[in-house]
């Protein structure tokens, strides 16, 4: 059976190899970007500890604050864990215009559905 | 680095066929393709969530009043455990990058080490998850609902006007007695002295709960405690017979609606359900690279697949953990 994952003239695969040194390198990075994401994990839970919902006048803040990190530590992950920042640029785009486009739009369209049906349940019982 | 992803290859010849457009192999690239597909559908459950979140009339409860015990431990930390797990998931995301890394060098003894760290952090993460939804069920001393309005002075000396059909909860001392109490089983015996009111339960062992501390508003803003004759008042005031403990498939003690507890079970059983087959897949790949099938094949590119669908799932975390447990 004709492997698939070896394309004539072509392996991806066989390729993708690197030596120690560049190893040693590339595990530091890895560190790094670990240390990074704990951080930020522990930021967070101390501000959802500290900070309780809506007895805080600055609530707004916090809450952009909690999906910006987020974000980042998304970008991360992808970027860097799922070597996805190593691909070609036709990858990365291939793989991140779902988000940008639809989720986006989603969210927007799920949070205006959901206030109209907040205030027409309030204003017509 | 990843083989050919930074080569300078002309448009035409990309696109011109026989290559790789995405300079990857084909199932590198399925698998993106699927885990695009994945993240559609977790980013429906967790937008479905916005949505009945923001047009809820009920109060919507607070992560960090709902997450706060510990296994084995009595005291209140909140969101302690569901930190601890999002590290352990994290954790297990680094070892799985390690594993593809040793892979790329064809050290097969690195890939199996940090395989198994891998799984190891999978099946750690599915215990502590059962443990949640365990403790979710049962509840934290349940409640029962007031059968007419009372007016009770809470420890910070405000005051409270609390209407008909408020929740008051119990705490779970005393709760796990009034569970039996409240079902009719007659070795639960209600006891008061002197305004002190106590539940005993009789048997081979004698159990027995003081009623200290009734809570109002446990789970939304504005948690406060009823201490002394107030909270013999509140008991006293019960409608009888309509207590809730924990949650289950009609009603919970979390919110009036059961929007909540439905999203909680349905989004983290989801989550739960891809970390389980994840663990499986690993396990699988773990024994093909202990067993030198990799090491025949010339590359370790499976791990690498298998890698990118467990850091999927560790992403997929990341956002329920923020949208469910913080905001």
């Amino acid at each position: 059976m004709e492997r698939d994952d070896l394309i004539v003239n072509d392996s991806y695969s066989l390729d993708a190899h690197h030596s120690e040194e560049a190893g040693v390198k590339i595990r530091k990075n890895v560190y790094f970007v670990t240390v990074l994401l704990t951080a930020i994990t522990a930021v967070e839970v101390a501000m959802g500890i500290i900070f309780k919902r809506a007895e805080t006048y600055t609530w707004e803040a916090i809450k952009w604050t909690f999906i910006i990190l987020t974000l980042v530590k998304a970008g991360y992950i992808i970027l860097s864990f799922m070597h996805l920042g190593d691909e070609r640029k036709t990858l990365k785009y291939t793989v991140l215009a779902p988000y940008l486009l639809f989720i986006v739009y989603l969210i927007f369209i799920a949070f205006t559905e959901g206030w109209g049906h907040l205030e027409s349940h309030t204003l017509y019982h | 680095m990843s083989g050919h992803s930074n080569d300078n290859v002309s448009s035409k010849e990309l696109w011109g066929g026989g290559i790789s457009p995405y300079s990857v192999s084909y199932g590198k690239m399925m698998m993106w393709f699927f885990l695009v597909s994945d993240a559609l559908t977790f980013s429906g459950l967790l937008v479905a969530y916005g949505f009945s979140r923001t047009a809820s009339e009920s109060p919507w409860p607070i992560g960090e009043q709902v997450f706060r015990a510990l296994p084995g431990l009595d005291g209140e930390y909140p969101l302690i455990y569901v930190a601890l797990m999002t590290f352990i998931l994290i954790v297990s995301s680094v070892t799985m990058v390690l594993a593809v890394e040793a892979g790329h060098r064809n050290d097969k003894r690195g890939v199996v080490r940090w395989m198994l760290a891998t799984i190891i952090g999978g099946a750690f993460f599915l215990g502590s998850q059962a443990w949640e939804w365990s403790h979710f069920i049962h509840g934290g001393g349940g409640m029962f609902t007031l059968a007419k309005e009372v007016t009770v002075t809470d420890d910070h000396d405000e005051s409270h006007i609390l209407p008909k059909g408020t929740a008051i909860y119990m705490d779970h001392h005393f709760g796990a007695l009034a569970e039996p109490y409240n079902d009719g089983d007659k070795s639960v015996v209600l006891e008061e002295d002197h305004g002190h009111v106590k539940l005993v339960q009789y048997g081979e062992h004698t159990h027995e709960a003081e009623l200290h501390d009734l809570t109002i508003n446990k789970y939304v803003v504005g948690e406060a405690h009823i201490h002394g004759d107030d909270a013999v008042k509140l008991w006293d005031a019960r409608e009888k017979g309509a207590m809730v403990f924990g949650a289950n498939m009609s009603e919970n003690e979390y919110a009036i609606q059961q929007t909540y507890a439905n999203f909680f079970f349905f989004i983290t059983g989801f989550h739960g359900f891809h970390v389980f087959s994840g663990v499986v897949i690993n396990f699988i790949i773990f024994v093909m690279a202990y067993r030198g099938v990799f090491e025949r094949r010339g590359h370790y590119e499976m791990v690498e697949k298998v890698g990118l669908y467990w850091h999927f799932i560790d992403l997929v975390w990341v956002f329920v953990f923020t949208f469910y447990y913080l905001i």
